[in-house]
């Protein structure tokens, strides 16, 4: 059985369709990433799956239920981290645990072996009488994934969790998520970070709420068109622009120093690039040809919608 | 560089210190950012880049230190400071059941902006953010990307000439990442000059230069090559293979590796030493049947010099502790 599914799940607002026909199946033990622009319908997608909100059509499954029909029996299943997760904030690090522990009715003997548990796999058990208020934002998403957990769900929907959190924390955040799937907790989250998507089993790509892609993310980057060609340059922004003049926008795209040139012909392109080069003040420091990243398939997929002509999340 | 022309300074600081209840948030920094300078302010969550920034807007007064923005006192001048800048935060604040053009008329209406200068003001805003079409929409119902330019625009409602812009960017995709970065780029080719916070290591790449901060503390102060050359003694070599995650396990034991990590599906490996490096992972690989595709010496990422550099400082301390 699969862990989640659904099938035709449609949600409008009035005129706006802000879900529509999503069908995908995720199974147990996946780590699923949702994907795609702002206003895409991620956070719709997963109140829907959660049972939080009605669907206007469709259905969706978490192990064999119902999220419409059944909603309230499925929250023994649900983990449901959201982007502004209630934490309480003048109280501690415990009392913020056991105060969920309450809500899910987890009884006390259990709940204290269980809290143990979640402080060590959060690394948090050297704060846990320190106020929520007072911890960094890494922490308070420890902390909001520790709470979400205390009842030990069979699936965990996250919806952005690394946002405004620095490198450093994004990274124990992951180990942490890979160690849930050890203990075969299905993931589903959903993330604007592409280089974390990188890491899913699978991928769904979200787009004016139609999933226009689900697969691995090596399948996935076989929709790219073309090669990448990585250029370092002495300014970067400068000759992504130069290389623009002459070939499609959303060919080249800037990756923090580096320029990235989606192309048919490495070769051509790179003489494109050393003749822009010539004519300018810039140097060219190096080119290789790389492996595409999913940032690389998101841009080219989705530059020609830049800015969103869907204003609706 | 300390004996610039202070006529060109935008922004500078000295020993500036915040001390919240005998917790000291910001200890001691010092640097400079340059008139019409993109200057990038990095560090771990809670490492006190917001409280900086409150300081420099006039929002918080400082325990001790000095410092100018804009020529102006942080001490003695913090009003006027507000006249000078712009402020942005994670937050946005914009009002999500006022339109658009609600929300550019009341942030022109707390600049106490001239009617005459607002209607040119608000078509500049509506057509840098590309909202003509959306004047009228709520602004609870437009996608992050559109808000943050919108916000952006209300914060530069006065014609501020520093922009302080704390995290704008978060949970934002990366195409209209990009574009904000675009716009920036426009604002500071006009002399406006940008302080900005952020978590993505590629736009930090963007910056002229870069802060970083650690424990209230400034650790590094450099262009972004700088930084590399600097504090990235070790060689990067990038492994891609399959099982990724397996073949981690496997390099993290090596002796002539001293460090690896995940990007994307690809791993950093941070290494003493180039050859001895690669061809033992060459060997470790082959040893667990994982098939290598490529392995081979790259310049490193600014996310590598964050990671080490902030790790090295955590070892330094060895506090683990944070505030606020």
């Amino acid at each position: 059985m699969s862990a989640i599914r659904a099938e035709g799940l449609t949600k409008r607002f009035g005129d706006v369709t802000a879900v529509d026909q999503l069908s995908l199946e995720v199974a147990e033990g996946e780590i699923f990433g949702l994907v795609g622009p702002d206003g895409a319908g991620k956070t719709t997608t997963m109140r829907l799956l959660t049972g939080i909100m009605d669907a206007s059509s469709g259905d969706g499954w978490v192990f064999g239920r119902s999220v419409i029909r059944e909603s309230e029996a499925i929250k023994d299943d649900i983990g449901y981290m959201s982007q502004r997760f209630g934490l309480y904030h003048d109280l501690t690090v415990l009392e913020n645990i056991r105060f969920y522990a309450d809500i899910y009715g987890v009884p006390r003997r259990q709940c204290e072996q269980k809290i143990d548990e979640l402080l060590e796999l959060s690394n948090l058990a050297p704060f846990k009488d320190r106020r929520a208020g007072n911890l960094s934002g890494g922490m308070k998403q420890k902390l909001g994934l520790s709470c979400a957990l205390i009842h030990t769900p069979r699936v965990l929907f996250l919806d952005e969790p690394t946002n405004g959190v620095d490198p450093l924390y994004r990274r124990e955040f992951w180990r942490i998520l890979y160690q849930l799937q050890r203990q075969k907790v299905t993931v589903f989250v959903s993330t604007a970070y592409l280089d974390e998507a990188e890491r899913c089993f699978r991928v769904g790509f979200l787009h004016e709420g139609k999933l226009i892609a689900c697969d691995t993310p090596a399948n996935i980057k076989k929709l790219l068109n073309g090669q990448v060609l990585e250029l370092r340059f002495s300014n970067a922004r400068q000759a992504a622009a130069l290389l623009r003049e002459d070939r499609p926008e959303s060919s080249v795209g800037l990756f923090g120093d580096r320029v990235h040139m989606l192309t048919q012909d490495p070769e051509r392109d790179l003489n494109q690039a050393r003749s822009v080069v010539a004519k300018s003040h810039l140097e060219l420091l190096s080119s290789r040809v790389i492996d595409p990243g999913l940032e690389d398939v998101f841009i080219s997929v989705l530059k020609k919608d830049a800015g969103g002509t869907h204003a609706f999340e | 560089m300390h004996s610039s022309n202070p006529r060109n300074i935008a922004v500078s600081v000295h020993n500036l210190s915040k001390q919240f209840d005998g917790f000291t948030a910001v200890d001691r920094i010092n640097f400079e950012v340059k008139k019409g300078e993109i200057f990038g302010f990095l560090g771990p969550n809670g490492a006190g880049k917001s409280t900086t920034i409150r300081m420099l807007c006039g929002i918080l007064p400082p325990t001790s230190g000095e410092g100018k923005v804009a020529g102006l006192d942080i001490h003695t001048q913090r009003e006027q400071i507000k006249w000078q800048i712009g402020y942005m935060s994670q937050k946005f604040s914009l009002y999500e059941d006022l339109t658009v053009e609600e929300n550019i008329n009341f942030y022109s209406g707390i600049y106490q902006i001239e009617e005459d200068t607002l209607r040119r003001r608000k078509e500049w805003v509506i057509e840098m953010a590309g909202l003509q079409r959306h004047r009228g929409s709520l602004t609870r119902v437009l996608s992050g990307g559109w808000r943050q330019r919108l916000a952006l625009g209300c914060a530069l409602l006065h014609e501020p000439s520093i922009l302080f812009l704390d995290e704008p960017t978060s949970g934002v995709d990366p195409i209209s990442r990009r574009q904000f970065w675009d716009l920036i780029y426009e604002l500071t080719g006009r002399g406006v000059t940008v302080f900005v916070t952020t978590h993505y290591m590629d736009e930090a790449e963007y910056c002229d230069r870069l802060g970083m901060i650690y424990d209230g503390k400034l650790v590094a102060l450099g262009t972004p090559e700088e930084l590399k050359k600097e504090f990235m003694k070790e060689t990067v070599l990038e492994v891609s293979c399959e099982q990724p995650m397996k073949a981690m396990a496997v390099i993290q034991n090596l002796a002539a590796v001293k460090e690896v990590t995940l990007f994307g599906n690809h791993l950093h490996a941070v290494v003493p030493d180039a050859r001895t490096a690669h061809k033992a992972i060459q060997l470790v690989l082959s040893e667990n049947a994982i098939k290598l595709s490529r392995l081979e010496k790259i310049s490193p990422a600014l996310e590598d010099v964050f990671v080490s550099l902030i790790e090295a400082q955590g070892k330094a301390t060895a506090t683990g502790g944070e505030g606020a």
